[in-house]
Parts: structure tokens; sequence; C-alpha cells
């Protein structure tokens, strides 16, 4: 009961003053609005008349109408022709085009074999929103209908050039989701203890009987409240400006949200047990959130990275959170099925709070 | 020594090479004003810190209550109010919301809270200001603020580090009437000051200079037994006064207030009126010279033998060595 109402004293506290700092208040929302914007838009830039050459080395009436219906979406314009691949490969490099189209010669045989792909599309990977915009090129299922095939999947195998991994919103949003919580997370909750210690307070509130464990609690809640929002700016932002789906259970998703929150809320205060000044705490938060971001399978698909890479990658919580939350909102799993990870999360959380509360001294010296 | 609130033995503290307190031995009686007395960096507040469990003692002991710190510093928290030299409530909260944060802290339930903030706010003045930021009050506000929010638990020991050093002297004066007020209740109190008028006010002091204490005692005893005699010099040249008179060999020390110059002179010393004024004379100054009674400031400087040429400071930074001596009552000279 005591513990308690000491507990509310430091979360009534913290949340009267958060309504009060309007910067950190503005941070709040803004980081997460402007990051998915930024992210997104880079994303979904609506570039059309991306510059194409084609080579059809099939020409029949069947290859003659793939192109007219990749030309009539407008993304690409046919600019040149070629007879190879290898020609538009060397066009590609010169700048000339940035999309290649190869039809090959047995085109008719396989748009009736679903199992192969029936062309190929060249894409400049050099070129991040051409990577993307040329993925659309390939999901689109051409009226094919129209001169009688019926194809299932897709027409075109895609052969990204200099950019292997393949990007979309979709794939990047759910992830944002994460980065943006690792940035603010960590740092508001180091800089909420180290702005005490600056400011004097610390020295009051340490002669007073409040716990260790109970001020560390009592400054994460109002926080994990804080991460539950932004979680939800940027599902509402993602779906509503870049239609990224929740295949998956809402209440898994903020399960896992509420347990990555945690988890990076308690690093925070483990790393304000380091920092004299606030500047020292952001520099730390910073510290902790570049592997986060490198190493998280964020920036470049976790499977291709170097074994240490990996082995460090699986001690970051964003890269269990990553995992989480494609496997939640793309793949539409449950929790359940991602336990190694959900597991990851928690003993993280509970080894950072433990050292922190440990660490964390009632005393000046 | 049930009847004593704190006991200290030896109680040492250093910071890498500086030693901030010297082995100072303290008994503080319950119940009492004890004092504090010591210009800026003699080791006040790191006193005070090590009595309320925040600094660990490099050397010796300190039993608050019986129980040792900084191992039983927990059982002793809720019974001790610690005022932080530095404003430490927070001043982007309202007056109120700082006096509920701490009622809460404090464990109080909801019905003593309410009834201690609002006795509270009305002792310390505070009704009207309930809600505004404590950021935004002024000096004298923000101490008794600070005030109301550690007595808000009713703690029976209260360590006040320079609870005056930014407040006029109006706001002293009704300050010092709520500590009599607090004292008679039963609280002790344990204060610091550079304020040579509140020092006189305590019922015990202990004087501190560069980490030592240097006196103990009842203020009226210390003046009384000051190891000195004590003579008064009006001049309208103080500084010549001053200057001939320090060259003298059974001087002591020269302390200017305003226009006089308390002149400190060994005990043992032949008609040392007589013999300051021949001083005075051949240094070509006149002046009335007579015997007067040791105050604390005398006190203070026959202990630590700092008579003016070092300035010391308040705790502001605002007061210096100035020839005008306007702060008579401080410490520095
Ligand atoms: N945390 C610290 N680190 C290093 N030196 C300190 C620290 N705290 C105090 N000191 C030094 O110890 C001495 C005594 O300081 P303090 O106790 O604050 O004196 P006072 O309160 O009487 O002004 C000063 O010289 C001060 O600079
Ligand atoms: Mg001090």
């Amino acid at each position: 009961m005591s513990s308690l109402l000491r507990m509310g004293a430091i979360i009534g506290k913290e949340i009267r003053q958060l309504s009060r700092d309007r910067l950190t208040f503005g941070m709040i929302i803004g980081i997460p609005l402007l990051q998915i914007l930024l992210f997104g838009y880079a994303i979904n830039l609506d570039v059309r008349h991306l510059r194409a050459g084609v080579a059809d080395q099939a020409t029949t009436q069947l290859s003659r109408q793939l192109i007219a219906d990749v030309e009539a979406s407008q993304v690409v314009d046919i600019v040149a022709r070629a007879r190879t691949a290898g020609e538009l490969e060397d066009m590609m490099r010169r700048g000339e085009i940035t999309v290649g189209i190869v039809i090959p010669a047995d085109f008719e045989r396989r748009v009736r074999e679903a199992t192969r792909p029936a062309a190929q599309l060249l894409v400049d990977g050099s070129d991040p929103t051409v990577a993307n915009i040329a993925m659309r090129l390939a999901q689109m299922r051409f009226e094919l209908r129209k001169v009688g095939v019926e194809r299932p999947s897709t027409v075109f195998e895609v052969r990204t050039y200099y950019n292997p991994e393949r990007r979309s919103a979709v794939q990047i949003v759910p992830a944002l989701i994460g980065v943006i919580l690792t940035l603010t997370m960590v740092l508001f909750t180091s800089v909420a203890v180290v702005r005490e210690r600056e400011r004097g307070n610390l020295e009051l509130l340490i002669t007073t009987p409040i716990r260790n464990l109970e001020l560390m609690i009592g400054k994460i809640i109002p926080y994990i409240v804080i991460g539950l929002i932004q979680v939800t700016i940027i599902l509402l932002v993602g779906w509503y400006l870049f239609d990224v789906p929740v295949r998956g259970s809402v209440v898994d998703l903020y399960q896992g949200s509420l347990l990555f929150i945690a988890a990076s809320l308690s690093l925070g205060l483990m790393l304000s047990t380091f920092a004299k000044t606030q500047f020292q705490a952001m520099q730390l938060a910073f510290l902790a959130f570049l592997p986060q971001l490198l190493l998280s399978g964020f920036m470049f698909p976790f499977d291709g990275m170097p074994p240490l890479a990996q082995r460090i990658g699986r001690l970051l919580p964003l890269t269990h959170f990553i995992a989480i939350v494609r496997g939640v909102v793309l793949r539409g799993a449950a929790l359940e099925e991602l336990m190694p990870n959900v597991r990851a999360l928690g003993i993280f959380f509970l080894i950072t709070m433990t050292l922190a509360t440990l660490r964390f001294r009632k005393r000046l010296d | 020594m049930s009847d004593a609130a704190i006991v200290a033995a030896g109680l040492t503290r250093t910071f890498g090479k500086l030693i901030a307190v010297d082995s100072v031995d303290l008994t503080i009686p319950k119940g009492k004003i004890y004092g504090f007395l010591g210009p800026n960096g003699s080791g006040k507040t790191t006193t005070i810190r090590m009595l309320c469990g925040l600094l660990k003692p490099s050397a010796g002991s300190a039993r608050v209550f019986g129980m040792e710190l900084p191992r039983d510093a927990e059982k002793v928290r809720p019974r001790i109010g610690y005022m932080t030299q530095k404003f430490s409530l927070y001043e982007d909260l309202t007056v109120r919301e700082n006096l509920e944060f701490m009622g809460r802290i404090y464990s109080m339930r909801r019905r003593r809270r309410r009834q201690r903030i609002e006795s509270n706010l009305a002792r310390y003045a505070l009704d009207d200001r309930q809600r505004q930021r404590a950021g935004t009050l002024s000096g004298g506000q923000k101490q008794r603020l600070a005030l109301a929010a550690v007595t808000l638990h009713e703690p029976e020991l209260l360590l006040l580090d320079e609870p005056t050093s930014a407040v006029d002297p109006q706001s002293r004066r009704d300050f010092w009437d709520g500590l009599f007020e607090l004292a008679e209740g039963g609280t002790t109190i344990l204060v610091s000051t550079h304020f040579m008028d509140e020092a006189e006010r305590c019922h015990r002091l202990a004087i501190l200079a560069e980490g030592r204490l240097v006196a103990e005692g009842v203020p009226r005893e210390l003046s009384s037994n000051i190891d000195a005699v004590v003579l008064e010099v009006e001049t309208d040249r103080p500084r010549r006064a001053r200057a001939a008179l320090r060259s003298v060999g059974f001087v002591r020390a020269v302390t200017q207030i305003g226009a006089r110059l308390h002149v400190m002179v060994e005990t043992g010393t032949d008609d040392p009126e007589a013999q300051v004024r021949a001083v005075l004379k051949s240094g070509g100054v006149a002046g009335i010279v007579e015997r007067v009674s040791a105050n604390l400031e005398d006190v203070f400087v026959a202990a630590t033998g700092f008579d003016g040429d070092v300035a010391l400071p308040a705790a502001d930074g605002s007061a210096g060595a100035d020839e005008s001596g306007a702060g008579s009552d401080e410490v520095h000279p």
C-alpha cells in the first residue's frame, strides 16, 4: 500500500511534468509522424515514367501484348530496344535506363507454366525508389487473359541489380515501429532520470523513503503508455497512407510492443545510471541506438549478416521486436509462434531492469 | 545517549586529495536548534549529506537516532526531513502538486495528507499560491515551500542546509520564528548558515572552517569564553587604522565592521586600550578605542584566524570583501 502510494506519486508527477513539457510532448507525436512520413514518402513516391529498355526475343503477339500492358501502366516509358539482356545491362550501367524488360524466346511456353517466371525485369537497385516502383510492376497481374492465357502467378521474374534486398513500405513500416520506439523510449527514460539529477531534484528524492524499484517502475509506466500511443500512430498512418495491413492479431501486436517498450525503457534506465548530464544520457542513448539500427535486420537482412554481427544482433531488443512485428503484421503469425523472440525480450527486460535497480544508488557518491 | 539525535565521531570525508570534512565530532541534542556556522566551502553541506546518508564517510561514523549511517539510512529516512541548499522541488509543478507529491512519497494517507497540506499552506503563507508553478515563486516563497514540503510528514529531525541564503532579512526573521515553533513542538533542527545573527539564535552552535570543527557550544558562552580581548575602534580612516594595527605583534586580528574595527588582542596584554591608541597615533590615525564584549564574529575570527584578508564569499556569491562593510552580520568581514 505504501509502496503503491510512492509509485503512484512518481507516476503522477512524471505525467504532469510531461504534459507541461511541450518539447518532449511534441517529440512523442512528432518523431513517429515525421519518421513514418519521411520513410513512407520516400518509398511511396509515385514515380512514373521510369526509363525502360526492352529486349523482346519472342516477338509474338503475346509478348507485344505484355509490352503494351506495361506501357499502359505508365510506370515505365520504353525508351530503348535491345536484343539481349547484356545490352540492357550496359544501358543500365550507363544510366540510360533504370528498368530493363527481357522477354525470352520461349515466352509463350513459359507463360503457360506457372512454375517458371515468364519474363525478366532488370532493376537498377542503386536507386531505392526505382527498385520499389519496379517491384510494383512485378506484382502487377497483366491482363493476359485477353489473349487467352490463364496464369495464376505474376509474369515477371525480378532481378534487382546493385541492391539484392527488396524493400517496400509494407516491410519497412512495421519495423519502423521498432526503430522509432528504440529511439524515443531509450532517450526519454535516460533523460528523465538524469534531468532530475541535473536539476537537483534527485538529492531530495533520495532522502525520502522511496525504494529503487518503486522509482524505476514509477519512471517507466508513463512512458509505456506513450510508447503504445506511438505504436498506434505509426500503425494508423501506415495503414491509412501506405496500406500496411495488420494480418495477425492486434492484441498480439500490442502485447509484443508492450514487451519491447518495457525492454527499451529499462535499457534507458540502466544507461541513466551511467550518465551525469542530459547530454551524456543522449550520447549513450544514441550509442545504444546505432547498433540496433544496423544489426537488427532493419537495414540489412538479418540472415545475410556475418555470424558475429548476427550474434551481436541477437543480443539487441530491436532484432527480436522486428522479428515479432514482421511476423504478426505481415505474416499473420501468432505471438505463440514467435516465442523465442518474446522470451528474448523478456529476458532483456529483466536483466536491464535488475541492473538499473541495483546500480541506482540512493547516494550521491 | 538517548537524548542525542545525532552523534558523529571522527566524521571525515575526502574528495580526492581534498579533505572536505576533517574528523568532526558532534553530539546534537534532541529538540534543539543546532547551528553549523562556516564560510562557503567549510564542509557544512558535506557534513549534512553524510548525516542523512547521502554520502558515505571516508572515515569515522555517524549515527542518527542510534542508527548507523549510511547502513541504516532507509530506516532513518521516514524520520528526517532534508532541505537542500539548492531548491530541489519540481519547478514545473505547482505549489500544491509539490506538496501532494511529497505527501505521497512519505506514504501519507489521503486524509492526513490533505490535513497536513492545508495546515502547512496556511502556516507558511502559501495559501494564495497553491496553483502557482514553483519555478515562478520568489526566493522567500520557494524557501517557505521547501520547508512546508520537508515538514509535511512531521519528521523528528530536520536538516536545513543554508535555508535562508536566498531571502531578504524580513523573510529570514519570519523563517526563524517558524523554526522556533517547530523546535518547541519537539523537532530537532540542524541548520547551517553563514549569517552571524542566525548563528546567534541557535541553542547550540558548531563553527566549521576548512572542514574542521573549530569551536562548539552555546553561542553566548562561546562569546564570553573567547580567549582574547576585543577592542572596538571607531575611526573615519578604517583602512589605514587596520593596516597600522595588523603589523603589531600582540594584535591577533583586525576585522572591519562598517566604520568600526574589531581589534582582537592576546589575553594578558598590558592595558591593551592604551597600546592600541599608541599604535593608531603613531600611524597618524585618530580614533576612539573601547573594550567591548566579543560577538560571534570575533569568536569565528579567533577560532579560524580569518580576519578579512581572505574574502569569504557568501553562498550566493554576491558579497566579497567590500570597504563599506554593509553586511555586518555575515561571516565575511
Ligand atoms: N562532490 C564533490 N566533489 C568534489 N569536491 C566536493 C564535492 N562536494 C563538496 N566538495 C568540496 O568540499 C568542500 C566543502 O564543500 P561543502 O560541504 O559544499 O561546503 P559548504 O556547504 O560549507 O559551502 C569544498 O571545497 C567543495 O568544493
Ligand atoms: Mg553548502
